[in-house]
């Protein structure tokens, strides 16, 4: 008994020792991102701090828009974090083993995400003080009634579920065991029709209201889909390259060619959806055309957002054809030119290009134009800085479970398993 | 105090009681009030729905919020929790004919309802509108200020909450922090809603209005007649809304609502809908009667008519 308690202190000594290690200790490069990203978050504090002493009017938000740069982030980091899914599809169902080696980060990146986008609502609330209230059993969560709060349940479940898998895997690497493949493949298979849940339950949050009838279009679902398939992605093929350049990471070509033919499938949907939109809505031309005309063309002499709008345009179309050419698609200068495009295209078409209109005209038809504060988008610098610094650091952990670096003393030798 | 939770919901509420109280000293830790007011900011963090209040906790709860108005703006304010009246349901009618546009209503209800003078809050919104384009939103003019009403050629449709019986509002709300009382008037809980705006994004009438910053009320002009869930001084960061003055129409005898006093030309007509001599049920006979985004469903209790 003693010796086994003794053993275990001696093991969690060696791993704390290594992931501190691993998380604190790196190159000059590492600790200048490390400290652009905490003076970053810092910075998003220290404004957040001044948002709960004055209350929400140091936004720029009002009765009219009362939901802006916050919430368009929320919606947009959901869409990311079905990454993971379409990582997790061909590599476990089409076994395409070049994907399957790099299904972690996608996982990590769909936690990341997710614990992002969660923050991006926890700053948008009035009263963060009363959280607890949405905790089933101890407040009054108001469920089935409130999307809200199957958007609460859909998203920390999808945190919980990728945590489990991530850790689990990481766990049995550490040890130098080989996963249970029965308690693995059907987690993973739970996750990937949640990624799609939890995407469509942040669509129905918007869809269901009746108010606003630029969101009140069935189309909106699928759309939200779409643009996932196309952002997400594209994030990871960035992210790949810096994994291979900086980590000395193996990634295939092939696996990142595969993942932009995937974006360039995924942005004709989403194109294709936005125009059956916009044809219903200016072919029928009802008093409904109203808030897609200010987003696409201004509305009686109000049009903040139309150069938005139409650089999202641009960028989307410029990143489809460049991925749908296996020219372009195969090159990375263009291949990663298409992926920028991308990320900041569908992050503008569906963050404040989604959310805003949904409150321009207003619903007694009111035109009330909103851009974020500067303290707004400090906020949300924090967060996104948060989620650079959360995800560096985990896929610095599982690079070191991977290569043996942080790994169990009794643990056997991995046998790694090449794809070639 | 611990006895009459037991007797409402014995395990539930103990349990509840010992997990938060738990989960609150890590909390606590970071926003431990030092002065001897912390007794009454734990109570103030933990104080249960008010659906949930027993009736001594109900009457512990309005002394406390007595007691800070108190400490906060310099005089006596009452906080009552009237409940519904038997076999009311509060039913609201607004003239379209007579209507002059004045916003005597909107100024009453500011006052009557302690609605935030810095930055405006205002329950009631007065749109302008062209006569020749009918019930149009899309000309509808918010900000009007001709030298005097009505102007020419226009008419006036003020909107406040509809008190729906369908509500968009309370349906999304996540934490039930709004409802609709026997009475038909959707009332909120200022101590529970947790501030995320879904109501207001779901309410089609622009009703909900949000306390941006913590409002500002020069204490001589506060009404301090109040009730819990209506006219209360609210705290920051919260939804709030028309709630038919709640505090004046529950009361026995019962007062009409501020705006349907404050209203020069008579357009405002107020009553029971279950009373079928009353008077709102007269005029929804024998009026043509017009309910606004009728096409939405949300049934309103709140009705325009053309009197002439």
């Amino acid at each position: 008994m003693e010796l086994a308690i003794k053993q275990f202190k001696v093991g969690t000594r060696h791993f704390v020792k290594g992931l501190l290690e691993v998380l604190f200790v790196g190159g000059k490069a590492f600790y200048v991102w490390m400290i652009f990203l905490t003076v970053l978050i810092m910075a998003g504090v220290a404004t957040y701090a001044a948002q709960l002493m004055q209350g929400m009017a140091m936004t720029n938000m009002t009765d009219q828009v009362s939901w802006g740069f916050y919430i368009s982030n929320f919606t947009f980091l959901v869409g990311v974090a079905a990454a993971a899914v379409l990582l997790v599809i061909p590599a476990y169902l089409y076994h395409f083993k070049s994907i399957k080696k790099i299904v972690a980060f996608g996982e990590l990146l769909a936690v990341t995400a997710v614990s992002m986008a969660m923050l991006f609502v926890l700053v948008d609330l009035g009263r963060p003080d009363r959280f607890w209230h949405i905790l089933p059993g101890l407040g009054r969560l108001n469920f089935p009634s409130s999307i809200l709060a199957w958007d609460i349940l859909a998203l920390n479940g999808y945190l919980l579920l990728n945590l489990a898998i991530t850790s689990y895997i990481g766990g049995c690497t550490y040890f130098g065991r080989e996963p249970d493949k029965r308690l693995v493949i059907p987690l993973i298979l739970l996750s990937i029709p949640w990624a799609i849940g939890i995407h469509t339950v942040t669509a129905y949050l918007y869809n269901g209201l009746s108010a606003r009838p630029f969101w009140n279009a069935s189309i909106l679902a699928p759309r939200f889909l779409a643009s996932a398939f196309c952002a997400g992605p594209a994030l990871m093929i960035i992210i790949f390259q810096l994994l291979r350049k900086v980590m000395n990471f193996k990634v295939q070509d092939r696996a990142i060619f595969k993942l932009a033919e995937i974006i360039a499938y995924a942005m004709a949907i989403n194109l294709f959806l936005m125009f059956a939109e916009i044809f219903k809505e200016y072919y029928s031309g009802t008093v409904h055309v109203a808030p897609l005309q200010y987003l696409y063309e201004g509305l009686h002499g109000h049009h903040r957002l139309v150069p938005w709008i139409w650089t999202a345009m641009i960028f989307n179309a410029v990143g489809f054809i460049l991925f749908l050419l296996p020219r372009t698609r195969e090159r990375f200068f263009t291949l990663n030119i298409g992926c920028l495009l991308i990320f900041v295209g569908i992050w503008i078409e569906k963050g404040i290009g989604l959310i805003v209109p949904g409150f321009i005209p207003d619903t007694l038809h009111e035109i009330y134009e909103y851009s974020p504060s500067l303290r707004e988008v400090a906020v949300g610098l924090g967060i996104w800085a948060l989620g650079c610094l959360i995800y560096t650091l985990a896929v610095r952990t599982v690079i070191a479970l991977d290569t043996g670096r942080l790994r169990s003393p009794g643990a056997p030798a991995m046998i790694h398993d090449e794809d070639e | 105090m611990e006895d009459e939770n037991s007797r409402n919901e014995p395990i539930v509420k103990l349990s509840r009681r010992k997990v938060l109280k738990s989960v609150a000293t890590g909390i606590g830790i970071l926003a431990m009030p030092t002065s001897n007011a912390s007794a009454s900011v734990w109570e103030a963090f933990f104080q249960k729905h008010f659906r949930e209040l027993s009736r001594d906790e109900l009457k512990q709860v309005l002394a406390r919020l007595e007691a800070a108005y108190r400490q906060e703006c310099g005089r006596e304010i009452t906080v009552k929790a009237t409940p519904p009246l038997d076999g009311v349901k509060f039913g609201y009618g607004l003239d379209l004919s007579r209507c002059i546009g004045c916003r005597r209503c909107v100024h009453g209800c500011v006052a009557e309802n302690n609605q935030s003078r810095q930055p405006q809050i205002h329950w009631i919104r007065a749109l302008q509108l062209q006569k020749d384009k009918g019930i149009d939103l899309d000309h509808a003019e918010h900000y009007y200020n001709p030298a005097a009403v009505p102007l020419d050629g226009h008419f006036y449709l003020p909107v406040q909450c509809q008190q729906c019986e369908r509500p968009a509002c309370t349906k999304v709300c996540p934490v039930k922090a709004t409802w609709t009382e026997a009475d038909g008037i959707v009332v909120i809980d200022y101590n529970w809603c947790i501030g995320c705006r879904y109501c207001m994004a779901a309410c089609p009438y622009g009703a909900r209005h949000f306390n941006w910053e913590k409002a500002a009320i020069p204490a001589g002009e506060l009404n301090p007649d109040t009730h819990y869930l209506g006219n209360r001084p609210r705290p920051v960061g919260v939804t709030e809304k028309c709630t038919f003055c709640i505090q004046r129409t529950r009361e026995q005898p019962g007062r009409y609502p501020a705006c349907v006093e404050a209203c020069p030309v008579g357009a405002r007509k107020f009553g029971n809908l279950l009373d079928p001599a009353g008077e709102i049920r007269q005029l929804l006979e024998s009026k043509r009667v017009f309910i606004l985004k009728q096409e939405l469903n949300t049934q309103p209790k709140f009705f325009y008519f053309f009197a002439t």
